[in-house]
């Protein structure tokens, strides 16, 4: 396959995931706004703001944060390039371009979610959040559904779930991280009714609630949420699952290629640390701490994977 | 001018027999349903993708093409006219250009003025000395037909490089099966799906001589910003083909390759849809970020085909084409089965001053111009427009040649007042590579402002599917 159309189906999926993830934002932002806290709303709009890299340029356009800027600067405003609006487009532009790879149903969700987009761009931003989020979760459903039930099992599916899995991965743990580093104002907070409130918003932006509760019954601890979404292999969002799928995509692509990578390598050591970690192992290193080098790693990983697959730069082999 | 002739109605006669059937259906044709199968048709292109970008224009880049849904007919025994006068003009232009870039016979027999050719901006001169393989140098001619009476058919222009607008060909059909299944039982419609089984094969068979085994056959874009990229990746998904940009392809060796998730793999054929000056910088236009640096020089040792070759504009120039004609007695010894329109060279002093009396009465070009642009229709220009355009050709009169304003042929058409006459033409796609090949079938655009005679997209004009029936 042609490097930049894996190219560009790696980031057609990034940016569906991406867009998933700043309406998760947006939700869990309105979400916990809605409970008083020790600071007031806007520590819990900062930490969204964080959550999405974008912090700085929201200051550079409005100054504080209030929340309405925050919904229109998450969902419709092209200057946040990880709005939803920002995403959907840059995801379709990207399967414009690669049309041959893409079935008719794959593009046509593409195409309805940003035909959608400008119609309720053209209304204008009075509506309920809710509702934007409810039709962004739907939109990325479709394309990730069509995705799934129609395309060939080729290299370039491989190339798509990998853009899947490392975004999710590095969404689940931004995520978490801003939960408990920015958010939680002082340390002894952790345990308190506000904390678990804070985790269950959290929980509830991952789509998860009824799955963590499912999986572990009672009581909400931060123990058992940093196990849910880092070492749980049944959660769909969990480090340890999404790090398994981008190896077990790595290794579809080494059996077509009949050729191992260094990117595949790198992928199962890191799913064996996974694999071996525990809570209490990941407590003992200070979860930010734990967080941030996850983060460095999957970036590296990305960038291996652009340099053996998708630049295009590889010799040696005609 | 004169009345235009009809093509469902002739000149009063009654429904010519190819449309007997259509009067039927458009009887059953209420206004309501009609506005609904029109939106259905949108929606349909809109979620296919088939948009439209008008150059400088600006504005929505998702543009449709109006799709008129009154289909243009065809009987048998007219495409069969056709189809030999298309051909032939195909064999004649392939013929004409290894000729030029050749021992230049045409020349020398003094049938056509050495400067017309090479002085011409479309000369190549890095194409000269090399024969393609299977000495074809337009792999894709569209040949631009106006109609004037039952029998009358004009060419208007030959495309030799890289002809647009054959998507539309391909989709008007398949969504007028869709929308109107019935026509095409109670109708006998060739089908037209073969033409990309065709081009692929005719790429193929074009492969250059060091290429073992299957040929690997790309298509080149200038990328999504172009207006017919619809086209270049509707075309790749038809016959299975990547479509490339110029920075997916590098020189290495004697050989083009592609880089590939898989390391690099070698391309022998590539359909390119970018102009020459953008195909090598280092050949060609040193800015040029489109093409590929190294390749003419792979081509010209054989290592790469490229359709259409360099070069080939040369026989599609407006100044050229008054001589096709002669080319057709010149290489193949046959009378022309298709005219062209009486033409006016104005770099001719005599030709000059008739024009110049004659203005108003004459469509003006330019000898390089495309898509509609530059051009004065006489008739239906203001004095002052005339006026201005006299003193435009006055100060470089070899830029221009001038035409008689045909009254173009009529196809019934929806507007908003019912149903109506516009004018039209006609593009078919002639395949030229071990064999020619063309299909029963055309692009048909209709001027869809009353009156009109510019059909080009760019300017208001839509598209039609094109039926030929079976005898």
């Amino acid at each position: 396959m042609l490097s930049r159309t894996a190219d560009n189906l790696f980031w057609i999926a990034r940016y569906m995931e991406r867009a998933d993830t700043a309406a998760r934002l947006l939700d869990m932002g309105c979400r916990i706004s809605l409970i008083p806290s020790a600071q007031g709303y806007r520590s819990e709009w900062d930490s969204v703001l964080q959550a999405t890299g974008t912090g700085d340029l929201f200051r550079r356009k409005y100054g504080e944060p209030v929340q309405r800027n925050l919904e229109s600067w998450l969902f419709f405003d092209r200057d946040n390039p990880s709005s939803v609006a920002s995403c959907l487009t840059a995801a379709r532009e990207n399967g414009r371009i690669v049309r041959t790879a893409l079935t008719a149903q794959v593009w046509d969700a593409l195409n309805t979610a940003f035909q959608e987009l400008r119609q309720l761009e053209r209304a204008g931003p009075s509506r309920d959040p809710s509702e934007l989020t409810d039709w962004a979760a739907r939109q990325s459903a479709m394309v990730r559904g069509a995705i799934d039930a129609t395309l060939l099992r080729d290299d370039g599916y491989n190339f798509l779930n990998i853009g899947y899995h490392l975004e999710r991965a590095d969404s689940t743990a931004r995520l978490m991280d801003v939960k408990y580093y920015v958010l939680l104002p002082r340390l002894d907070f952790v345990g308190s009714g506000l904390d678990n409130y804070q985790w269950s918003a959290l929980l509830r932006a991952m789509g998860a609630g009824r799955a963590f509760h499912w999986a572990y019954g009672g009581e909400v601890t931060a123990a058992r949420i940093a196990d849910f979404l880092i070492l749980n292999r049944q959660n769909p969002r969990s480090l340890i699952t999404c790090v398994a799928g981008i190896a077990g995509h790595l290794d579809l692509l080494a059996r077509a290629y009949g050729r191992e990578s260094a990117a595949q390598a790198r992928a199962h050591d890191m799913r064996a640390a996974l694999e071996a970690g525990t809570v209490a192992r990941i407590f003992d290193e200070g979860l930010h701490e734990y967080l941030s080098r996850f983060i460095g790693e999957a970036a590296a990983l990305g960038t291996l994977i652009h340099e053996i697959y998708l630049s295009g730069e590889m010799r040696g082999c005609g | 001018m004169d009345a235009a002739f009809d093509e469902m109605n002739g000149s009063g006669g009654g429904t010519r027999i190819p449309y007997a059937r259509l009067e039927d259906w458009l009887a059953h044709m209420p206004r309501e349903l009609r506005s609904l199968k029109q939106a259905e048709a949108e929606a349909l292109f809109r979620r296919i993708g088939i948009t439209f970008a008008v150059y400088g224009e600006g504005g929505d880049p998702d543009r449709l093409i109006p799709f008129d849904m009154f289909p243009r007919v065809f009987s048998g025994a007219e495409w069969a006219r056709l189809d030999r006068g298309v051909r032939q003009r195909a064999r004649a232009l392939n013929a004409f250009l290894v000729d030029v870039y050749g021992r230049g016979e045409i020349i020398r027999a003094g049938r056509i003025p050495a400067d017309i050719v090479c002085r011409n901006a479309a000369y190549e001169k890095a194409a000269v000395g090399f024969v393609p393989p299977r000495g074809v140098y337009s792999h894709i001619v569209g040949i631009d037909l106006v109609r004037t009476g039952p029998d009358e058919f004009f060419v208007l222009e030959d495309n030799c490089r890289t002809p647009s607008g054959v998507s539309y060909m391909l989709e008007n059909r398949e969504i007028m099966m869709r929308m109107f299944p019935a026509l095409f039982r109670e109708n006998r419609i060739q089908p037209v799906d073969s033409y990309a089984g065709l081009l692929r094969r005719t790429l193929a068979s074009v492969a250059p001589l060091k290429c073992e085994g299957e040929p690997r056959i790309v298509i080149l874009t200038p990328g999504p910003f172009n207006s017919a990229y619809y086209e270049h990746s509707f075309l790749a998904d038809l016959m299975g083909l990547e479509l490339v940009e110029g920075q997916d392809l590098f020189v290495d060796g004697e050989y083009v390759w592609e880089r590939t998730t898989e390391g690099p793999k070698r391309v022998d054929v590539i359909y390119r849809r970018i102009d020459d000056a953008f195909l090598d910088p280092l050949c060609f236009r040193p800015d040029s970020t489109l093409g590929v640096p190294g390749l003419m020089d792979v081509y010209r040792s054989g290592g790469v085909s490229l359709c259409s070759a360099p070069g080939a504009g040369v026989a599609d120039d407006k100044a050229v084409y008054t001589y096709v004609p002669e080319m057709i007695r010149f290489y193949l010894g046959e009378e022309p089965v298709l005219n062209n329109v009486p033409t006016w060279k104005c770099a001719d002093a005599s030709d000059l001053k008739y024009v110049l009396d004659n203005l108003a009465d004459l469509v003006v070009k330019e000898v390089h111009g495309s898509g509609g642009y530059g051009m004065l229709v006489g008739p239906k220009a203001s004095r002052a427009e005339v006026e201005a355009f006299r003193a435009r050709l006055c100060a470089d009169p070899a830029n221009y040649i001038a035409q008689p304003t045909l009254a173009l042929s009529t196809v019934p058409t929806f507007v908003d007042e019912g149903v109506a006459p516009r004018h039209v033409d006609l593009r078919p796609y002639c395949l030229v590579g071990e064999r020619i090949e063309l299909v029963p079938g055309a692009l048909t655009r209709v001027a869809l402002r009353e009156g009109s005679l510019v059909v080009n997209s760019s300017q208001g004009g839509g598209v039609k599917d094109t039926w030929v029936l079976a005898e």
